[in-house]
């Protein structure tokens, strides 16, 4: 598979989920494990652009595809927008559920984007959704955090749904 | 902004961003299972189905054949341990019991077995096939399970816990007008987002580590000891801990487990706690029931103060939760009784967790104050005033510092309290019932000694080093910055180090204690070695002049009538010295025995209750906290919000639910432990209000990790007795507790 655009070959156990694949086999430590049953977002990563659970998945489903981790998003010591804005927000604090909400972030911006709607949306059928601070704290909810950064993490966000 | 006007002093740090967040964006922060290890293994550990009784059988043949299982330890074949100390006897065990120690079962999930495999899946398969037959009995972990042995606590640390001044029960009955009641909280799981991991590399008798503490001194001490090797032969690393709240504070059984194994099978051996067994194998807040009765005059004034209750411990071990500590220290009333008694229960060892004792003990008494405040027809934040305690009522000692009064006043104008109406539910917008509430804060300073050693290196850099903890609380940030303040330099040149107990000694992160006194009194050393040195060296443009004459300020010696300044680099270089290094231990601060050390806050929560559903949402909470020194007004105000937004949760979520016929957790899942989610949190605005306190230490600071969550659960317990008249008195505050 195709890691932060790098080709990855790994020999593993079938039983072997992605997540477990990147951080024990790759070396890829910056995706966090903090269930492992999909109910925390530590893990996720991107597919395609798309965030997914990457705990509640297994490895050998994503031959030959592209996955994006923490680690792909900066550019060498340039920080990824997202990134910036957590640091400037103070969107974190022990950092353990970070690498999931900025990649969880990455992908929800992009979705608003796309007029995707959430449980909040008003009109489902509006081509543009507005960001509102119930919309970031709605569409950011899969992403727990036991540290409570979740004012920051909305600062940073809608840090960039304005800009 | 508030913080900004009162900082004249600099008493407010600026908000810098934190040192170490690139890394932690990036991915690239290494906590406890993420070093590499050259043929490394896994563990996983194997919980009893039966909380009490003991195991008849065990048969690991199924374990021990499947593919890739090097080894499986029960207590038939453990190797032999040195009995540990626990936490509160001056050791680092969370609970006595040694695991494995023999077939006797007193808690669900205690562990029976360990598996050791090639990979990670290899072992969590294994593990299921370990079968254990049992000699069961009926669990008790209920209170008021007539089996269940029941004591006074007496000590805890070292203090009393049972206090009394004057006549409290005659009082309460004397007095104009009195409220007592019940009030209870269940059992509750840090559950920090990264479980408990400890990797174990064992290189002939020497020792290696990696484990997520918030005490590495504490656990190289317990791993000597237990392993028969000497300290030095340990290492212990944590860089960065994905959070703690207190159940990374003491030392749980998997860290003797995983050494173990590794000394086994001789390779590295990594074990990774599953969220499961986070809610039976790391501790817990113990379960609370307590009585609080308040007796007042007709204006306000509080007689008598009555706090008594139960908490529960395990079956072999004592741990309590002083849910009264803060009651004697809070109001001024000339009579009060508090006490406590604990309960023996089939659960595991409780632990510290976020403001121990105070978090369950504040709901309680500020819901008290909040009946009074009915009862009595006194505004509650009046009735705060009425009763204010401008000394500490308990010991007679000042406060070394105390701005409550400010606190209230502050949160009263910011969230509009002016809009209350003392009518419970006469506020109403569409189906929503809104209601406004207000409790106050309160943590006591906590001193514990630490060391830090500093280092002035050529370029003019300093680098610090004390062996502390990195938890989510900003440590190197705000300790690079208290380095720099005093030193007189940018920040940038200063580096801070921790986690590693190759570094110099410090004590566990918690009770909000930290190093900074001693980054402070490192890098005063430093001033004072070079002074001293350009005071007697022939090479010093200050040679001769006594050492108390040369001035270090803005980052430069000086002397009164002359001309030079020096930075700390010229200094160097003129003393022709490579580097300076210095080593600081502070001491006990003597002025804790005649000076009340403690921070102070209020908070004020708005909720809205959906009147049909019993749906509660907290729609605003402002917190003004007078915590001494702000070091860094940016780290601070998040852990602000962290404590507040875990009260939330303890408010109106969050209960770690027993089966009372098997003793098992039911809910031992992120999906079934409900912690607050950015959907449940509205704006929190955190003010701070500055205080000079010269005699806590030297940098004037208080502790801000727990006062956040402590009078949050009563604040909004508060505002939802006033949004809907119904008092609940029994956390969490659910929607068929309020509309059935
Ligand atoms: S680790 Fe995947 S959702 Fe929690
Ligand atoms: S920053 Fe610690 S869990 Fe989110």
């Amino acid at each position: 598979m195709t890691v932060n655009g790098e080709t990855k070959s790994v020999s593993i156990d079938p039983r072997t989920s992605l997540l477990d694949a990147l951080r024990e086999y790759m070396g890829l430590t910056g995706s966090k494990k903090g269930c492992d049953h999909g109910q925390c977002g530590a893990c996720t990563v991107l597919v395609d652009g798309r965030r997914i659970n990457s705990c509640l998945t297994f490895a050998v489903m994503y031959q030959g595809q592209k996955v994006t981790t923490i680690e792909g998003l900066a550019n060498g010591d340039q920080l990824h927008a997202v990134q910036q804005a957590f640091v400037k927000h103070d969107g974190f604090q022990c950092g353990y559920c970070t690498p999931g909400q900025i990649c969880s972030a990455v992908a929800m911006l992009a979705e608003a984007k796309a007029g995707c709607a959430s449980a909040v949306t008003a009109d489902l059928a509006a081509a543009n959704v507005t960001l509102t601070d119930e919309e970031i704290r709605e569409r950011m909810s899969g992403n727990l955090c036991r540290c409570g950064a979740y004012p920051g993490i909305v600062e940073a966000i809608r840090s960039l749904a304005e800009a | 902004m508030s913080i900004i006007e009162t900082t004249k002093l600099g008493l407010v740090g600026k908000g810098l961003d934190r040192l170490d967040g690139p890394f932690k964006v990036m991915g690239k922060a290494r906590y406890s299972a993420e070093f590499p290890a050259k043929k490394i293994t896994y563990a996983v550990g194997v919980g009893a189905d039966i909380a009490n009784g003991k195991i008849r059988s065990i048969n690991t043949a199924g374990a021990e054949a499947a593919p890739g299982v090097i080894a499986v330890i029960t207590h038939k074949n453990r190797p032999p341990l040195v009995d540990g100390k626990t936490f509160a006897g001056g050791g680092a065990q969370g609970e006595l019991r040694m695991p494995l120690a023999d077939n006797v079962i007193n808690h669900a999930g205690q562990y029976i077995a360990v598996v050791v495999a090639e990979s990670l899946e290899c072992a969590t398969y294994a593990a299921h096939l370990i079968k254990a037959v049992y000699i069961e009995e009926d669990p008790v972990v209920v209170f008021d399970d007539k089996r269940a042995q029941r004591y006074p606590a007496k000590q805890w640390f070292g203090e009393a816990v049972t206090k009394n001044r004057g006549e409290a029960q005659t009082a309460l009955l004397a007095s104009a007008v009195s409220v007592d009641n019940k009030y209870r909280t269940p059992t509750q799981s840090h559950n920090p987002m990264e479980t408990h991991a400890t990797m174990a590399v064992w290189e002939g008798d020497k020792l290696t580590v990696y484990d997520a503490t918030q005490g590495l001194y504490n656990t190289r001490k317990a791993l000597a000891l237990s392993f028969s090797v000497p300290e030095s032969n340990v290492r212990v690393v944590c860089k960065y801990i994905g959070g703690a709240f207190g159940c990374k504070g003491a030392m749980w059984p998997h860290v003797l487990l995983t050494t173990l194994a590794a000394r086994a099978v001789n390779r590295p051996v990594k074990l990774v706690l599953t969220r499961a067994q986070m809610f039976t194998n790391v501790g817990h807040r113990a379960e609370t029931e307590q009585r609080v009765a308040l007796g007042a005059t007709a204006d306000g004034a509080i007689q008598a103060i009555i706090h008594h209750g139960t908490s529960h411990t395990a079956v072999d071990g004592e741990f309590v939760e002083v849910f009264t500590k803060a009651t004697p220290m809070m109001y001024a009333s000339p009579n009060l009784s508090v006490s406590q008694d604990l309960v023996k229960l089939n659960k595991q060892m409780p632990t510290f967790m976020r403001a121990p004792g105070e978090t369950p003990g504040m709901f309680a008494l500020e819901s008290a104050m909040d009946e009074l405040s009915s009862a009595v027809k006194i505004d509650p934040v009046d009735l705060r005033l009425i009763n204010y305690a401008k000394r500490d009522p308990d010991s007679g000692h000042p406060f070394s510092s105390k701005s409550l009064i400010q606190c209230y006043k502050l949160g009263a104008e910011k969230i509009g309290w002016n809009k209350r109406s003392a009518t419970p539910g006469s506020r109403k917008e569409g189906d929503w019932l809104l209601g406004l509430g207000m409790a106050s804060a309160t943590y006591p300073t906590v001193h514990f000694n630490s060391m830090c050693n500093g280092l002035l290196k050529a370029d003019g850099t300093f680098l610090f080093t004390s062996s502390t903890h990195e938890m989510g609380t900003g440590t190197c940030t705000v300790m690079s910055q208290i380095g720099a303040g005093r030193l007189g330099v940018p920040v940038e040149l200063v580096t801070f180090e921790l986690g590693d107990t190759d570094l110099p000694m410090a004590p566990i992160s918690g009770g909000s204690a930290t190093v900074g006194s001693a980054v402070d009194g490192a890098a005063v050393e430093i001033q004072n070695a070079l002074s001293k040195q350009l005071s007697e060296s022939p090479l010093s443009p200050f040679s001769g002049v006594p050492q108390e004459k040369i001035v270090v300020s803005g980052g430069k010696f000086t002397v009164v009538g002359k001309s030079e300044t020096l930075s700390y680099v010229d200094a160097l270089k003129l003393l022709k010295l490579p580097s300076l290094e210095v080593k600081y231990q502070t001491h006990f601060n003597d002025k804790a025995k005649s000076f009340s050390m403690h921070s102070f806050g209020a908070h004020f929560v708005e909720v809205k209750v959906d009147q049909d559903l019993g749906t509660v949402r907290v729609t605003r909470v402002v917190s003004v906290m007078a915590n001494g020194r702000i070091a860094n007004e940016k780290t601070c105000r998040s852990q602000v919000h962290g404590g507040v937004i875990m009260g939330i949760g303890m408010a109106l979520e969050e209960a770690t639910l027993f089966d009372s016929r098997s003793g098992r957790v039911v809910n031992r899942s992120l999906g079934e432990y409900y912690v607050s989610v950015n959907a449940d949190i509205p704006p929190i605005e955190v003010h701070f209000i500055a205080e000079t306190d010269k005699e806590i230490n030297s940098i004037g600071a208080k502790g801000i990790g727990e006062i956040g969550i402590t009078g949050v659960a009563a604040a909004v317990a508060n505002a939802v007795y006033n949004a809907t008249g119904k008092r609940i008195r029994h956390l969490p505050i659910t929607a068929d507790k309020l509309f059935v």
